[in-house]
């Protein structure tokens, strides 16, 4: 009996149980995963809980739920991987050896890289909405708070969902229109990129979103540390930025178990090679999600696209085939803009996101890069995606792990 | 597209950034330098020098790296090139902007 062991049951560790789960023979094949949380959560709902959008029940579920009863789940922390030795030692001194190890550990926001990010106004005034404690933290304060000086800061990339803090902007902007004090709070969106986003077309258009939401951008700016006596970010050209309340996404990593475990750059991702996402320097080693250096975005939709190409190679890899190099960047990602309308884009490690349909090309009825209601609703429909098709491996009809070219306006 | 930069035809992006290392010259990045408000002194140099040696290896360039570097801390970085100091030093340096960002 050959054993594959996945390290972490979030998004990409847990849809990967699932698809080895159907396509692997139980009798060669034992699966294990595992976990120290008990919950799972639905990241994408971080972004909805400061304005009263989603509640807490909607994003959290058991992480049980969601493994399928052949593979063996086993909660507890992971003290190292030792990969020449095929072995995962375990915090309480138990050791797991492994035939195929897949690493989705993923990535999580470190505050402290930045001084006086983790000050005396943590959560106070400075907030992230990354994590369930943060977004839940800043539901409380955007709750009573009165208007003021508003800033949503990026620290730097790469970050996990890049569009998700301009999402946050314009949901800000809807958030204090409802409630009437729109015209008491500066909003000021703060990023170290010199627009809105990472690609020039998607860049014009948000560019020009933020304009029409009268949001303020400050590009170029790269955070030294916050000052939490008075309250501003000052980056290393000595540049300043006043706040009444600072909405940051600290500089993201990937887990400490990558550090100390020896495998990671110097953020704790791992290299991997982009297209077949096995690890630079150990055969049997694959790596999935945010857990990976790939020059792709990290976000749900790309490990979804990732995990079905990294079950052909497994499959591949197990008969002792060469690897199929598929895997192209993938992205797809509803971007909230506000007052129940969304943009879609789609795009891959070649192509940046443009204009047209999807999923079928010239019939939508998704419009990519353009605001509609309809990609609202496909927003919180994907909710549902996500709990019921997208972690089960389910294969979501009519998108493909490929981007399509067909329906694009690359022009 | 083409652009005449300190006498000569180059090759360059949209952004201005060179399309063909093979065309730089200290006198090309003397004059993009010189196009953004920059003199350059000896220490622009080192650091231009590194930055294309890091492209060779086929390293990505991010700040964070920069700051590790033990060449140059950030806050030299910003003295040498102030605002947005990886762009405007890569575009000096003749190697494409850094896509440190996904």
């Amino acid at each position: 009996m050959k054993r594959i062991l996945i390290l972490g049951a979030g998004t990409a560790g847990t849809m990967m149980a699932n698809h080895l789960n159907h396509e692997l023979d139980k009798k060669d094949w034992q699966i294990d995963i595992i976990d120290e949380k008990e919950e799972h959560h639905y990241q994408p709902g971080y972004l909805f809980l400061p304005f009263d959008i989603y509640t807490p029940d909607d994003i959290i579920k058991k992480i049980e739920d969601f493994i399928p009863k052949d593979v063996n789940l086993i909660k507890g922390q992971i003290d190292i991987i030792l990969p020449k030795e095929n072995v995962v030692k375990m915090q309480d001194g138990s050791e797991i050896s492994y035939d195929i190890l897949i690493i989705a550990t993923g990535a999580k926001i470190a505050p402290e890289e930045i001084d006086g990010m983790k000050g005396a106004e943590w959560q106070q005034s400075v907030f992230d909405f990354y994590t369930f404690e943060g977004a839940l933290a800043l539901r409380n304060k955007l709750r009573e708070w009165q208007g003021g000086k508003m800033l949503v800061h990026i620290t730097e990339m790469p970050i996990k969902c890049p569009v998700a803090p301009l999402e946050f902007a314009f949901l800000a902007d809807s958030f204090f229109k409802h409630k009437n004090i729109r015209d008491k709070v500066e909003l000021t969106f703060v990023t170290p990129l010199s627009g809105a986003f990472t690609k020039p077309k998607a860049t014009a258009a948000l560019d020009h979103l933020l304009e029409e939401k009268n949001i303020h951008i400050e590009a170029d700016f790269a955070i030294e540390s916050v000052d939490n006596e008075r309250k501003v970010i000052i980056d290393y050209g000595g540049r300043e930025i006043p706040f009444d309340l600072l909405v940051t996404v600290p500089t993201n990593k990937g887990d400490e178990v990558i550090a100390r475990s020896g495998m990671g750059d110097d953020l704790n991702f791992i290299p991997t090679h982009k297209a077949t996402l096995q690890a630079m320097n150990y055969d049997n080693i694959f790596v999935l999600g945010d857990a990976s250096n790939v020059p792709a975005s990290k976000a749900g939709s790309v490990a979804h696209f990732e995990a079905e190409i990294l079950t052909e190679n497994i499959k591949h890899y197990i008969k002792g085939e060469p690897l199929s190099e598929e895997f192209d960047g993938h992205a797809n990602c509803f971007i909230e803009t506000g007052g129940g309308k969304a943009l879609l884009i789609d795009f891959n490690y070649t192509h940046e996101p443009v204009e047209g349909t999807f999923p079928f090309p010239g019939v939508g009825p998704l419009r990519l890069m353009k605001e509609s209601r309809i990609n609202h609703m496909g927003k919180l429909a994907f909710r549902w995606i996500y709990w019921n098709m997208l972690l089960k491996g389910t294969h979501i009809p009519f998108v493909s792990s490929h981007m399509e070219e067909a329906g694009k306006n690359f022009n | 597209m083409e652009k005449e930069i300190a006498g000569k035809m180059i090759s360059v992006n949209d952004e201005g950034y060179l399309t063909d290392f093979s065309q730089w010259t200290k006198e090309v990045g003397e004059a993009i330098a010189a196009e953004n408000n920059i003199t350059m002194t000896p220490r622009h140099w080192e650091v231009i020098a590194y930055l294309q040696n890091e492209h060779k290896n086929n390293v990505a360039l991010s700040i964070r790296k920069i700051g590790k570097s033990n060449v140059l801390d950030i806050k030299e970085f910003y003295q040498l090139f102030p605002q947005g100091p990886l762009k405007t030093s890569t575009k000096i340096a003749g190697i494409p902007k850094p896509a440190s960002c996904i």
